[in-house]
C-alpha cells in the first residue's frame, strides 16, 4: 500500500461533484459510460478513496467488483445532486443477505 | 453418498481415518471462524448502516445548497471560487486484519481548517458558503463510511468463501470418508469371516477323510 499516498477522488456528473473541489479532493467530471469508466479504472491506480455518483457506479459496475476482492481501491457510492436511488442501502442489503443468509438488518429496524 | 474408490486394505483404512480426522477438526475450526467473522460483521454492518442513512441525508443537504448557490451565481463566478482550495485532505492509508481478511484503515488527517473558504466573500452568496462548510465537515464522515463499507464488503464475500468450504466439508468430504471407512471395515470383516468359514471347512474335511480311511 505504500505507493498510494492517500488521495481522494470524486467521479460524476458535474452538478454533484463540483462542490467537493473548494475542499481539496480530486474532482472528476464525466458525462458518459465510456469516460466514467475510463476514469474509474485509471484512479484506481493513483488514488485510495473513489466516491462516484450512484450513476458512474452503475457504468462502471463490472471495474467496481474487480476493485471489491483487494483493500484499496476503495469505491463508495454517494448520491448524486439531483438525488439518490439507494444504491448505497442496496449494496449494505446485499452484504447482509450474503452473509447471514437471510436480511435480518432491514426487516427489524424498518417497521 | 458415493464412497471412494479406494482399496479395502488395512493400510487404506488408516490413511482414511486420519484424513477423517484432520476433515472433521477443520470442519471445527472453520466453523468457528465462520462464527466470529459474522458477529464482527454484524457490528460493522450496523455501523455501516446508520453511516450511510446519515450520510446519505447530509450530502443531498450540502448538495442542494451548493445547487442553490450555483443558481444565484453565474457559472464562471462558482468555478472561479472553487478553483484553487485553500485546504487539502490528507489521508494516512493503511490496511489491518479481521480474521484473516485485509480491510482498509484509514488515518484522517485534518488540514487547516482555519482558510476553509478559497474565495473572496465578496464575490459569492451565502448559500455557497453553507454548503461548503456542511460539505467539509461532512467528510471525514464519507471517509469512515468508506472504510466501514469496505470493510463489510470484504467481510460479506469472505464468510459467503468460508461457508462454501464448511458446507463442502460437512456435507461432501466427511460422510464421503464415513462411508468409505465404513466399506473398508465391513469388507475386511467378511474376508475375515470368509477366511474363518473356510479354516472350519478345511478343517471338518479332513476330519470326515481321516475318519474314511479308518
Amino acid at each position: 500500500m505504500s505507493m498510494r499516498e492517500g488521495l481522494i477522488a470524486v467521479v460524476g456528473d458535474k452538478d454533484s461533484v463540483l462542490a467537493f473541489k473548494a475542499l481539496g479532493v480530486d474532482v472528476y467530471p464525466v458525462d458518459n459510460e465510456e469516460e466514467a469508466k475510463d476514469r474509474v479504472h485509471m484512479l484506481a491506480r493513483t488514488h485510495s478513496v473513489i466516491f462516484v455518483t450512484e450513476q458512474v457506479a452503475q457504468w462502471a459496475a463490472m471495474y467496481l467488483k474487480r476493485y471489491s476482492v483487494r483493500p484499496y481501491p476503495v469505491v463508495v457510492p454517494i448520491p448524486s445532486a439531483s438525488g439518490g436511488a439507494g444504491l448505497g442501502l442496496a449494496g449494505i442489503k446485499a452484504n447482509v443477505e450474503k452473509a447471514i443468509g437471510a436480511d435480518i438488518l432491514f426487516d427489524k429496524e424498518d417497521k | 453418498m458415493a464412497k471412494l474408490n479406494v482399496n479395502p486394505t488395512r493400510m487404506e483404512l488408516r490413511r482414511l481415518k486420519n484424513r477423517l480426522k484432520t476433515a472433521v477438526r477443520g470442519h471445527k475450526l472453520l466453523k468457528d471462524k465462520s462464527d466470529e467473522m459474522v458477529r464482527r460483521f454484524m457490528l460493522y454492518i450496523r455501523e455501516n448502516k446508520r453511516l450511510r442513512e446519515e450520510v446519505e441525508g447530509e450530502l443531498q443537504a450540502s448538495l442542494s445548497s451548493f445547487m442553490l448557490a450555483r443558481a444565484t451565481s453565474s457559472d464562471a463566478v462558482i468555478e472561479e471560487a472553487v478553483a484553487m482550495p485553500a485546504t487539502s485532505v490528507k489521508l494516512g492509508v493503511s490496511s489491518k486484519n479481521i480474521m484473516s481478511v485485509d480491510v482498509p484503515v484509514f488515518d484522517i488527517k485534518e488540514g487547516d481548517v482555519s482558510e476553509l473558504y478559497p474565495y473572496s466573500f465578496a464575490g459569492v452568496t451565502s448559500e455557497l458558503d453553507t454548503s461548503i462548510a456542511s460539505l467539509s465537515k461532512l467528510l471525514p464522515k464519507l471517509l469512515k463510511l468508506a472504510e466501514v463499507e469496505k470493510t463489510c464488503n470484504m467481510l460479506a464475500d469472505e464468510i459467503e468463501k468460508n461457508r462454501r468450504r464448511v458446507n463442502a466439508l460437512e456435507y461432501v468430504m466427511i460422510p464421503q470418508l464415513e462411508e468409505t471407512i465404513k466399506y473398508i471395515t465391513m469388507k475386511l470383516d467378511e474376508n475375515e469371516r470368509g477366511a474363518t468359514t473356510r479354516l472350519m471347512k478345511v478343517k471338518s474335511m479332513l476330519e470326515e477323510r481321516k475318519d474314511g480311511d479308518k
